[in-house]
């Protein structure tokens, strides 16, 4: 096995739960909540891992965390041989890895054309261009965009054109791995496709390494090697990508997978419904915290919290009593 | 390029109320820059043996109680009135500016410092605040100037503030630092440009106000030394003479209510045009 | 069975800038009573004008051009101000896509549902008992106590099941669900699904369901309506129009769904080009540019050519999609 890429060990991301005065009258373990709360995980050079959950999954707290936008409170993350939990140059850093965010024109500087928007990577880094204006045509060239675009502002942009231009501008500096938040939020279906392709065929052309935030399982099978599931800022499943789709083995990652309707009239819908929604950070239930939604759940489920162990299939889980292959067919 | 009726300008002049109000603004810089090739006498030429003239063609708005020409002063009195107007403006503003900036973008402590303090000097009485500076300073116009730059960067400054606040933690502004840019590029290159907008609004609003507090303190008789031919001064004199000439009074008002008019016609046109969502027809 | 709603022909134009833009053309579908009907369509084929429209709340530079709305045979285009308040809120009503600008967040729940209740007599206490067997109706736990509750005070799902108890609270002939799954997680998404379902069959109610995702609609209704670029391009039963669509566009848009896709593909399926300018459009077929059946009959703007008697689609070539 190859050294991986990247690394993350117990990762922890903390925000303030309460403030002020009220903040500061609060026991210790009340004044902040975990938005991630101990992520470990590798992505091997090359590699495509789609970190999946719901909303206050802390998907996108951890993306951010790995590039240094919020602050770590615990764990070790590390980008290809470099401790970034020891106060690296985010200058550096930032310039290997490329980050991607979620609203594809409302992650564009509104005053700025998209020419500066391309070319702002380099001034940022201080590279000089020859050709500044043929260095950005390409750039939009290779995201799929002509050089008419160049002199559009981000609100003369639809959805998909803002995120090439996005595209353009993650890809600019040549980074070895891309951090992609939702590449496909805000996107109509017929577009989607698209984009997809396209970061497809840049990750086989550069070798880039990928994380990408998504809730869109219907992507995952195009664009993922392997899957990450997240509930509470945990990582409740991890396997290859056909594995999860096909046999997940927590309660959890079932109903998601169940959860998303196909756009089939005849497909029957075998679904668990999930009881309720996801509880808030600061009142993580007992045990196994996802115990008060689980179909399957039984009365040590509240008392123990299970451990992020192997899967009968190639994966991990943390669960007591993973679903087994053969009960999918008959549940 | 676009064209030009669809640029800033080219949307002001169709707009029948900026046009208005630039008219006005225009008449009233042109007659303050050139004032002394248009004043038909010196402004502080005495001529005992008109005084308190009514108006008449050959003084336009009479005289005053030492017999200088009402017009001609009012015109000097525009320079100074536009002088004290746009220095005191751009400093505030500046100040303001630059602490907005920091309140909004900086660590949260020092926003919470900085709100203080704007919310202390806006809570202080101008006129007090200027009675008091009055007794401290020296006489003059820079004491005016101060005043009001003590007085209105808060206001300035809030305004920034709030608007850079909303900004912080926009996606544009992430996407700016996952990059790699630093605090300057972000700024001066992502923030400035778009909390300009407002900001210009609030200055050309903020023009008429402090013409005012000029006069108002000059007729107080703690702004600009006597003599000087300022509007608050005018207005003074011709407040000594209410009874027997009307006129000084009436005519020292009327520069005033111009340049309000002006630049808050001005400054609520540029409002609808910067903002996509007032502007009409889309 | 009679219409609940039927929309015939109908155009509206918005005044802007650039001229007048026709935001919808041609507009025709029909709401059978006690259905649930999906308009489907992705941004800019009109979805959010045509509600606009249906409640006569159209912005100051849009207008009805052309056409005819009917709620129960009634044509209600250009109704008097006084049956527009009774068409707001007690024949139609609506839930929205985000229940936390939908719901006022200063006025307590009960507050709300007793508002909506001013046609009716009967007393606080009446109105409130109302009120709370609707919220539990619509799944809310402990209904009674809920009444108190501010709009913040609730999760984002539950606001949406208090959204949709006002709106069926005064039994309407016609709620409109504008993409009301859109802001929930995939697992509240079911569950509002499923709710809608129930209250359908419990209550009858028709249901208008607009949304962008293909696999709600192909779910949740019994027919649908394809919208784009303004215009209807295809309506019929759902396991119809999905299985085998009768419009190039419909065709292309359930081919790039990848949900559909149960192999790894390398290139995904995407329709190419982007939407025609609508303050300009072109003459023939809205879809022409874009459509890999084009020919040269598609100059002429194709009429709704129908498959069955329950199925249409506006394209001169039918036959051939089917195939």
């Amino acid at each position: 096995m190859t050294q991986p890429i990247l690394t993350l060990k117990d990762v922890v991301v903390e925000f303030p739960g309460l403030r002020g005065l009220k903040g500061l009258m609060a026991p210790p373990e009340q004044r902040h909540v975990q938005a991630v709360a101990g992520i470990s995980l590798d992505v091997q050079p090359g590699e495509t891992v789609a970190i999946v959950g719901e909303s206050g999954s802390g998907k996108t707290t951890l993306a951010r965390a790995i590039n240094g936008l919020v602050p770590l409170a615990g764990g070790e993350v590390w980008f290809d041989g470099m401790p970034l939990h020891e106060r690296p140059d985010w200058h550096a850093v930032r310039r290997r890895v490329a980050m991607m965010f979620q609203d594809p024109s409302g992650s564009l500087s509104p005053r700025k054309t998209v020419r500066d928007l391309v070319l702002e990577p380099f001034a940022i880094h201080g590279i000089k261009l020859d050709d500044p204006g043929a260095k950005a045509a390409d750039l939009l060239a290779t995201a799929g965009l002509g050089p008419d675009f160049l002199a559009r502002y981000p609100h003369q942009l639809s959805g998909g054109q803002a995120r090439r231009v996005g595209v353009a501008r993650a890809l600019a500096l040549d980074p070895a791995m891309v951090l992609a938040d939702e590449p496909t939020a805000g996107l109509d279906v017929s577009i989607q496709g698209e984009i997809l392709n396209l970061l497809n065929r840049i990750k086989a052309q550069h070798g880039l390494t990928t994380v990408i935030i998504t809730h869109n399982l219907n992507i995952l099978r195009h664009v993922a090697d392997r899957v990450a599931v997240m509930y509470l800022g945990r990582i409740v499943e991890l396997g290859e990508v056909e594995q999860i789709l096909s046999t997940p083995a927590h309660p959890y990652t079932r109903a998601l997978m169940a959860a998303n309707p196909e756009p089939d009239p005849t497909a029957r819908h075998e679904r668990i419904t999930l009881k309720g929604e996801t509880p808030a950070l600061n009142a993580r239930p007992s045990g196994c915290e996802f115990h008060p939604r689980c179909p399957v759940a039984r009365p040590e489920c509240a008392e123990r919290a299970p451990l992020l162990g192997p899967t009968p299939g190639a994966g991990q889980v943390s669960c007591h009593f993973p679903i087994h292959k053969d009960e999918m067919n008959t549940a | 390029m676009k064209p030009f009726r669809r640029t800033l300008a080219g949307r002001l002049l169709a707009d029948p109320q900026a046009a208005i109000a630039m008219l006005i603004i225009a008449a009233l810089v042109l007659a303050a820059v050139f004032a002394d090739l248009v004043a038909p006498y010196d402004y502080s030429a005495m001529n005992l043996a008109d005084r308190f003239a009514r108006p008449s063609a050959d003084y336009w708005l009479g005289t005053d109680n030492l017999g200088r020409d009402t017009f001609s002063r009012l015109l000097q009195g525009g320079r100074i009135a536009l002088y004290v107007a746009l220095t005191a403006v751009s400093v505030s503003a500046l100040i303001g500016l630059a602490l907005g900036m920091i309140a909004g973008y900086g660590p949260r402590w020092l926003d919470n410092v900085l709100l203080f303090s704007f919310d202390t000097l806006r809570a202080y009485p101008t006129i007090i605040l200027a009675l008091a500076l009055a007794a401290l300073l020296p006489r003059g116009l820079s004491t005016v100037i101060i005043v009001v730059v003590i007085t209105s960067f808060s206001e300035y400054g809030r305004v920034v503030r709030t608007q850079t606040l909303s900004l912080k933690h926009a996606e544009f502004i992430l996407a700016e630092r996952a990059m790699g840019a630093g605090f300057g590029r972000i700024v001066f290159h992502h923030l400035l440009p778009n909390v300009l907008g407002p900001f210009f609004i609030l200055a050309a609003m903020n023009l008429p106000v402090v013409i005012t507090i000029e006069a108002g303190m000059s007729f107080l008789g703690i702004g600009v030394p006597p003599g000087t031919p300022s509007w608050g001064a005018t207005l003074k004199d011709g407040f000594d003479h209410i009874r027997t000439t009307p006129w000084i009074i009436i005519a020292g008002g009327l520069p005033l209510i111009l340049v309000t008019l002006g630049f808050t016609f001005l400054g609520e046109a540029l409002r609808d045009q910067l903002d996509p969502k007032l502007r009409r027809g889309r | 069975m009679t219409d609940t709603l039927t929309i015939e022909r109908l155009s509206v134009r918005y005044d802007t800038d650039k001229g007048p833009l026709e935001a919808l053309r041609d507009v025709s579908m029909n709401v059978p009573a006690g259905q649930i009907v999906g308009v489907v369509g992705e941004s800019g084929c009109g979805k959010s004008t045509l509600i606009s429209a249906l409640l006569h709340l159209l912005p100051e530079n849009g207008r009805v051009s052309h056409g005819a709305i009917r709620l129960e045979g009634d044509n209600i285009v250009g109704a008097p101000p006084r049956r527009l308040r009774d068409l707001r809120g007690r024949d139609m009503s609506v839930v929205f896509q985000d229940p936390m600008t939908s719901l006022n967040p200063v006025l307590s729940i009960g507050r709300q549902m007793r508002d909506i209740q001013y046609r009716d007599g009967g007393s606080r206490t009446e109105k409130d008992r109302r009120s709370a067997e609707m919220l539990g109706r619509v799944g809310l736990p402990d209904p009674d106590g809920k009444l108190s509750f501010y709009p913040h005070e609730l999760s984002g799902g539950m606001r949406q099941r208090v959204a949709i108890a006002m709106a069926a609270m005064m039994q309407p002939k016609l709620l409109i669900a504008d993409e009301p799954t859109t802001a929930l997680d995939a697992t509240l998404e079911v569950q509002i699904i499923e709710l809608l379902q129930e209250l359908q069959r419990e209550l009858g109610c028709t249901i208008l369901f607009i949304s962008h995702h293909l696999g709600v609609i192909a779910e949740l209704c019994e027919r649908v309506v394809v919208m784009y670029a303004g215009e209807t391009v295809e309506e019929g039963p759902v396991a119809d129009v999905f299985l085998n669509p009768a419009h190039p566009y419909t065709r292309k848009l359930i081919e790039c769904d990848p949900g559909r896709l149960k192999q790894r593909a390398e290139t995904l399926p995407a329709i190419a080009g982007s939407l025609p300018d609508l303050t300009d459009r072109p003459k023939g077929c809205i879809f022409r540019d874009r459509c890999d059946f084009a020919t040269d009959a598609c100059a002429d703007r194709p009429d709704r050519y129908f498959v069955d008697d329950t199925h249409w689609a506006a394209c001169h070539h039918t036959d051939e999609v089917r195939k």
